[in-house]
């Protein structure tokens, strides 16, 4: 039983890492660059939606919301200030570029909010629900979390697939020279692309802080990093292989944590991308790409 | 007629690198020379201020790192994220070897070199290790294993125990097991990572060991190595056509790096009384490969200026306490905003009188 | 400059090779050559043979599949059927790197320079092979490294020259003309001392005086070194005055194969390239 607990909880994790990853490999997809700032958006996001609960006593929608709204903004911002400007830049200069807000984001939100941790109140009520006379118990976050996650991947599914604005950022991402002369307008459609993907970064904030109620300004970072590594692992810019692939990693970090060590369970988490890469070099549904000769 | 002209030629002369590219290699040897002379002096008739002088060290091991990862990112053009890796595995080792031979060599200096060396090797090793999987990766693929290999490192090195004693050496995972003999010393302590180090690196160690990495670098990349590392790098597909062997020419690059990288974390670490894993994780990858890309890919000078500038920076920014960090991200953005910008380049190059001629393509 | 012209005469296998080539090995034998890409059978039973010294054209309308063949040839592809012989040894399971090593050659359709290395660096990384100085040398600049280096520069400028590249040593390959480029990836190729070279649309891009220019400095290769060229090449005027053998693709297939006069008049040929007369 304890096994099925870790796996759900890994599943859960899974969800979030999930949720961060799509805003990573869209922006990856269609601006082709490594949004190093994307983990420091989801801190943003939670501290937003901390504030409007907990000091504000918002209800938790709200806080959502609000959160949504306010890194959708700051996602538009960054892209425009600092982004756009480098669209034609080596891709080296655009990634320190990134880690450059990433920075900027951190340190803003030392100065405005201090280092000190904050307790995170989860947005919804706590409790579990218990099943086979309690030994396996699924906490009401946990559940919320996979919901969302599900619901979001088959939304953003549908809009990519199915919608004018998802194709346009198809075309973007295959070739954007391409997509301007067909109509598209690029700019717009990278922006969108930030905001959209802001905007799930705050929703994983929320969730992330609700399930792991520490908040610090350097919150963001690791699950962002790892979140882009699980993306990898499952294929960048496929959105299945990124879904598959965060359920992965999170499960295998759970499990890491539980049976082998806590300290270690980074370096297994790790270890095992290493180890798909190897034999799936372009991830598990990623799809490998042969140079024209 | 053709055949004539290329009997005319002088070939000693034309051996000779292209002229700008010399003048580029000595202009970088004189700067770290006379840098070394003007500092050292200052150090001797005490008019270096004492945070300065504290900062001469890591700024030689960061321009260390950078001009070694400069040979990875701007020669071979692959973007790695994880060298702070090799700077730890290099620190780690080589302390633990001068710890070690504390009282077999009382000459700080040799016991020093001793420990680059050693530092130097392992973190090689590491890099070979380490390459097998990655270098048969592209681009951003490799990339990410870079940095997750990064982390491993630093997750190892965060759980590793070692201790000598009597009996030899004791090494245990996760938990301290080592049980030590009375008398005996850890060395290697998990999290808390290596304490009370003799501090032996000095400015002049930092200065040789820079001079030694350029001179490795430098004559690489000017050989069939450094050729092939960049023909790779331009075009692979066209390099695997005239016989070239991507993944040895890759693994030489990148053990060669590795090793550099070892030594400059070693002469980093021996600066300090005390050293842990936390303090090469992926923050410090991504300072390193800032110097490479503010001083421009390939340009060892750019890198080492860079790493000297942005050392001193956050220092220099101290007086605005807590915005510092803010405004050093503030600039870090403001600097590749405006070093891609058409314009402004378009205003440098009009106004520098070392520019090429005929780069106008 | 016009070549005389060559008798072909038949071989073993009943290829047709010019006859002062038929005394050795034939320094390429294709059997049932093929390969499927995607679903499709880009190239099929391509039965090829080439003369120690012959010069060789591949033509066919575009998307032919002749870029295709060089790509087995090269290992790009590995094929997945038949068989490359290469001066009479089985090519199969080797890659691209072996393959160069074992003599063949080639230049691409769109140009893959070194376009960061100067001219004579470009010429220079194909020699490396046969440097064989160790980095420790190369750090201390010990005597081999500068004996080798002074050897593969001499070299460089000579093969550098017969092209007329000699002046443009020094320059960024990547900012040099269209043609020079073009011809820079033939002194590349032939830097690697290969037994058998691939041209891959050397000509095109040029202009008339440009293209004649190449055939001159094509058969000038051709009579130093001695070796097997086989070219891919959309004009007809250099095809049909430089080649001894030709042979036809299309949609994967040989149509045709013979002397350029046997080409030229043969129907198959003509329909593929104009069309069925109506």
């Amino acid at each position: 039983m304890t096994f099925l607990n870790f796996f759900i909880n890994g599943i859960s994790l899974g969800s979030i890492y999930a949720i961060i990853a799509l805003g990573y490999t869209m922006v990856y997809g269609i601006a082709k660059m490594l949004n190093f700032a994307h983990g420091d958006v989801i801190m943003i996001g939670a501290y937003v939606c901390f504030y409007a609960i907990s000091r504000y006593k918002l209800p938790a929608f709200v806080g959502v919301i609000g959160a949504v709204l306010i890194c959708t903004i700051l996602g538009i911002i960054v892209e425009r200030l600092a982004y756009k400007p480098l669209r034609q830049a080596p891709s080296l200069a655009v990634l320190i570029t990134a880690i450059g807000v990433s920075y900027l984001l951190q340190n803003s939100a030392l100065l405005m909010w201090s280092s000190n941790p904050k307790f995170f109140k989860p947005i919804i009520a706590r409790g579990a629900f218990k099943f086979f006379d309690g030994q396996l118990s699924i906490s009401h976050i946990t559940i919320l979390t996979i919901a969302t996650c599900v619901l979001i991947m088959i939304a953003l599914s549908v809009f990519i697939n199915r919608s004018r604005l998802g194709k346009a950022m198809r075309a973007c991402s295959e070739d954007k020279g391409a997509a301007q002369l067909m109509g598209i307008n690029v700019n717009a459609t990278i922006s969108l692309t930030f905001a959209i993907g802001s905007g799930l970064a705050a929703i994983a904030g929320a969730l992330l802080c609700s399930a792991y109620p520490t908040l610090t300004p350097t919150t963001g970072s690791l699950p962002g990093i790892k979140a882009f590594t699980a993306a990898v692992f499952g294929g960048i810019g496929s959105i299945p292989g990124a879904f598959l692939g965060c359920l992965m990693l999170g499960v295998i970090e759970i499990f890491a944590k539980s049976y082998i060590s806590s300290q270690l369970s980074d370096a297994v988490v790790f270890a095992v991308l290493i180890i798909v890469l190897l034999v799936k070099p372009a991830g598990l549904l990623g799809r490998m790409t042969q140079e024209k000769v | 007629m053709a055949i004539k002209k290329f009997i005319n030629l002088n070939l000693k002369q034309r051996l000779s690198l292209k002229r700008t590219e010399a003048k580029k290699i000595f202009m970088t040897y004189l700067f770290v020379i006379v840098s070394f002379a003007i500092l050292q002096g200052m150090s001797i008739t005490g008019t270096l201020s004492s945070t300065m002088e504290g900062m001469l060290i890591p700024i030689c091991a960061y321009s260390v790192m950078a001009v070694s990862l400069n040979l990875v990112v701007g020669i071979s053009g692959e973007l790695s994220l994880g060298h702070a890796g090799f700077m730890s595995v290099g620190a780690f080792t080589g302390t633990a070897t001068a710890i070690l031979l504390q009282n077999l060599i009382p000459l700080a200096p040799l016991r020093l070199a001793i420990a680059m060396m050693t530092g130097a090797f392992f973190a090689g090793v590491a890099g070979f290790l380490i390459g097998i999987p990655v270098l048969r990766l592209k681009g951003d693929y490799l990339a990410i294993v870079t940095l997750a290999f990064g982390e491993i490192i630093k997750s190892i090195f965060n759980n590793f125990y070692l201790g000598v004693d009597d009996y030899g050496l004791h090494a245990s995972m996760l938990t301290d097991t080592t049980n030590l003999a009375s008398g005996g010393r850890m060395i290697i302590q998990g999290p808390i990572g290596i304490s009370r180090i003799a501090k032996i690196s000095t400015f002049t160690a930092g200065f040789i060991l820079l001079m030694i990495a350029l001179i490795i670098v430098f004559n690489l990349v000017n050989s069939r190595f450094g050729r092939v590392f960049m023909a790779i790098r331009d075009d692979r597909i066209a390099a695997e056509s005239i016989g070239l062997n991507i993944t040895r020419f890759k693994m030489i690059a990148f053990v060669t790096s590795a090793a550099i990288a070892g030594a400059a974390g070693c002469l980093f670490a021996m600066n300090y009384s005390t050293i842990f894993a936390n303090k090469f994780d992926f923050n410090t990858s991504i300072l390193i490969l800032v110097f490479v890309v503010l001083g421009g890919q390939g340009n060892m000078l750019g890198s080492i200026i860079a790493a000297a500038a942005l050392t001193i920076l956050p220092e220099k920014l101290r007086e605005f306490a807590d915005y510092r960090m803010l405004l050093y991200a503030l600039i870090l953005i403001m600097t590749m905003l405006i070093s891609n910008n058409d314009g402004i380049k378009y205003f440098f190059q009009k106004i520098n009188p070392f520019r090429k001629k005929q780069e106008a393509e | 400059m016009k070549r005389n012209k060559t008798k072909l005469v038949p071989v073993p296998s009943k290829a047709m090779i010019p006859d002062r080539d038929v005394a050795r090995a034939p320094v390429l034998e294709c059997i049932n050559l093929g390969i499927t890409l995607g679903g499709i059978k880009a190239v099929e039973d391509f039965n090829f043979t080439v003369g120690r010294t012959e010069i060789a054209g591949l033509i066919g309308p575009n998307g032919a599949g002749k870029t295709t063949v060089f790509n087995l040839l090269t290992k790009v592809y590995q094929p997945t059927t038949g068989t490359v012989l290469l001066n009479g040894q089985d090519t199969h399971g080797m890659n691209t790197v072996q393959v160069n090593k074992a003599g063949i050659a080639r230049t691409f359709q769109n140009i893959r320079l070194f376009k960061n290395l100067s001219v004579i660096d470009n010429v220079k990384a194909a020699m490396n092979n046969e440097m064989k100085y160790n980095m420790l040398s190369a750090i201390l600049r010990l005597r081999d490294y500068r004996r080798e280096e002074l050897a593969a520069h001499h070299r460089a400028l000579k093969l550098l020259s017969i092209f007329d590249m000699q002046d443009m040593a020094d320059l960024r390959a990547g900012s040099l003309p269209y043609g020079a480029q073009r011809r820079l990836e033939i002194v590349r190729a032939l830097a690697t001392n290969p037994s058998l070279l691939l041209l891959d649309e050397p000509a095109a891009g040029m202009n008339p005086s440009e293209t004649a220019e190449l055939m001159d400095s094509i058969i000038k290769v051709h009579e130093m070194f001695q070796i097997a060229i086989v070219l891919i090449e959309h004009d007809m005027s250099l095809v049909m005055n430089i080649c001894e053998g030709i042979c036809v693709l299309n949609f994967g297939h040989i149509i045709a194969k013979g002397t350029p006069e046997d080409i030229q008049s043969n129907p198959a040929v003509i329909e593929a390239y104009l069309g069925r007369k109506k």
